[in-house]
């Protein structure tokens, strides 16, 4: 099935001829040389992470840097789930995303199957509408949502934190499944009818298998969006055992200053499910990624 | 043939109806699926949007939240701010931010992606793997990553650029002045955004036609030239898009500055979603923070109109 989902294939070198191989090696070289100056930069910040994590505290707090953890200790980690209200916020993470990504995929199919499969009036107004309102600032938004769950009563309640993660993660999800819809030739389905299916049984045998890959595509999106998320989360949770864990993380210091080595194993920990899951889908991400949303 | 002829009508008007019910509810059936989403989005993004628009002409304080009703005062609220320096100050702030950083992210973004091509393909795998990597880096996590580089004590940045006689930089607490403090903050923002931006612009580079730059290169035109007049022009719709998103994620910045000083910036610090913040949820004027707010969304209405006509003209919107 090509969905037109992958990155687009690495374009094809022309043929050098014979005279020019030299020089252009040269060439090559400098490039690589830049391109391994970029890489380095690039990742240097994540590595530190990783490194400070598994450093035992003297070599954290020395006025020469230790580039290599020697020997790595896991007492970083232990101190990090050991500190006050991280399985709380464990817990509450994943009440969250799992709600948020059960819900938003459901709802996301079904209106991506409007969008995708129906000509009807009004259907380039709500994509238009659905590009258009994720655009609308959060930081924004932000003032009257919080007077409008204080009306609610929804203040410092998971269900109303929940509620506006669903609805801010929507937008992109509809359209990322919209997009693995019209990858589904239509043909397909009116082979299975012409077989004697009914609309319905079509959905059901031809539609319904070829579209898993987008669901999980679109689960892991809404995964990461929710799980990531800040600001909602620290506006409206404010009693330390109902805060998520990007909020457990951002209010990570002690009486004595930062403690470095715990808070980069804490951040390490908050980061890994992402990155995991990230790198499932990083064939699919030069899909659909214009419509906005998913930024690290 | 008679019964047949004399069944036919009433056979053909049963059939009519059926059909047009048939239809009714073919007609109706992508309403009901969108149903639940439009509901969704209109009552937690339309209803607030309205409610800020309203909350802004609003004398809206601590007495007015508990009775959950606002006060009427016409543009009392926006006099106030058009005529407060402060207000000025941060919108001058905040555009200068935002100019700068979505300059930076996207010339190091596309500079980044042309380089891709011109490496060997080991080291694009890898370049491509590292920016996935980072681009999947949670900002919080970002954040708390650069706030340790640059600790003021032990920090690595410190000690390298010391290292490399740039200056004596022992102890140089970052965040003191706020010049060097938003170019921390600027270094982690592109830093997190050139993957998104270098690896969209990679895609789309790919997929220029060879025999086009073939055919320029051969015409004698050098490779300036061909980017100039090839490939830029090809690249020109994506980098619109990429540009206007930048513009609005970079024009609400809040959580990084927010985070990497420690939930108290100084008001050297604040930008439009700060000072909104500030007003509303640190000193309980909700409705001027909703003025304040509103004009943030004006300003970015402007780089989302930019946006959508892209989008409609590029045909991803069918």
């Amino acid at each position: 099935m090509t969905s037109g989902t992958q990155i687009a294939p690495t374009p094809v070198a022309p043929i050098i001829p014979r005279k020019l191989g030299r020089r252009r090696r040269v060439h090559k070289l400098g490039w690589n040389l830049l391109g391994l100056l970029v890489l380095a930069v690039m990742v240097f910040p994540v590595y530190w992470m990783v490194a400070t994590a598994f450093k035992p505290g003297q070599q954290i707090l020395s006025y020469t840097p230790h580039w290599i953890p020697r020997p790595p200790t896991l007492s970083n980690f232990r101190d990090a789930i050991n500190q006050p209200f991280f399985w709380d916020a464990v817990r509450n993470s994943l009440i969250v995303v799992t709600t948020v990504v059960a819900l938003s995929v459901v709802l996301a199919f079904l209106a991506s199957l409007a969008l995708a499969k129906f000509h009807f009036y009004g259907r380039k107004a709500f994509i238009v509408l659905i590009l258009g309102v994720q655009m609308v600032p959060l930081a924004a938004l932000i003032i009257p949502l919080y007077i409008m769950m204080s009306r609610l009563g929804q203040v410092d309640k998971l269900t109303g934190v929940i509620a506006m993660y669903l609805t801010f993660v929507l937008p992109f999800t509809v359209w990322t499944m919209r997009g693995f819809l019209l990858g589904i030739p239509k043909e397909l389905e009116e082979a299975a009818m012409v077989d004697g299916a009914t609309r319905f049984g079509a959905f059901v045998r031809v539609l319904l298998p070829l579209v898993g890959p987008g669901l999980v595509a679109t689960s892991i999106f809404a995964f990461i969006q929710a799980w990531n998320e800040f600001l909602i989360a620290y506006v409206f949770l404010h009693t330390p055992e109902k805060q998520t864990l990007m909020v457990w993380l951002a209010s990570f210091t002690t009486l004595r200053g930062t403690n470095w080595g715990p808070l980069m194993a804490g951040a390490t920990l908050c980061a890994l499910p992402v990155v995991f899951f990230f790198l499932l889908v990083q064939r699919r991400i030069a899909f659909g990624l214009t419509a906005g949303a998913v930024r690290g | 043939m008679t019964s047949a002829a004399e069944s036919e009508f009433p056979l053909a008007s049963r059939r009519r109806r059926r059909f047009t019910r048939q239809r009714i509810g073919h007609a109706a059936a992508p309403y009901a699926l969108l149903a639940p989403t439009a509901i969704a989005i209109g009552v937690i993004l339309g209803y607030p949007l309205y409610l800020l628009v309203k909350m802004s002409f609003e004398k809206y304080g601590l007495f007015e939240l508990i009775r959950h009703k606002g006060r009427w005062v016409g543009t009392a609220n926006y006099a106030h701010i058009l005529h407060d320096g402060q207000f000025w100050h941060v919108l001058l702030r905040t555009i200068v931010f935002t100019v700068v950083n979505v300059t930076l992210t996207m010339v190091l973004g596309t500079a980044i992606a042309l380089l891709l091509l011109q490496v060997s393909r080991w080291l694009r795998v890898a370049l491509t793997t590292g920016l996935v990597l980072v681009w999947s880096v949670p900002v919080i996590v970002a954040v708390d990553i650069w706030r340790w580089m640059v600790d003021y004590e032990f920090g690595v940045l410190n000690w390298t650029l010391t290292k490399l006689h740039i200056g004596n930089f022992i102890r140089h607490d970052w965040f003191a002045n706020p010049w060097t403090g938003f170019a921390v903050i600027t270094a982690l923002i592109v830093w997190g955004a050139i993957p998104f931006v270098t690896i969209t612009v990679y895609a789309s580079l790919a997929q220029v036609p060879q025999e086009l730059l073939e055919a320029a290169a051969i015409d004698g035109a050098k490779p300036l030239a061909v980017f100039r007049e090839v490939t830029l022009p090809l690249l020109t719709p994506i980098l619109v898009i990429l540009t206007s998103l930048s513009i609005i994620w970079d024009f609400q910045v809040f959580q990084q500055i927010w985070v990497i000083l420690d939930f108290r910036p100084t008001s050297d610090y604040y930008t439009m979603a700060i000072y909104a913040f500030h007003q509303s949820f640190q000193i309980s004027e909700y409705g001027l923070g909703a003025a304040i707010a509103v004009v943030m969304v004006l300003f970015m209405f402007l780089a989302t109109l930019v946006y959508l006509r892209q989008m409609l003209r590029t045909g991803e919107v069918q």
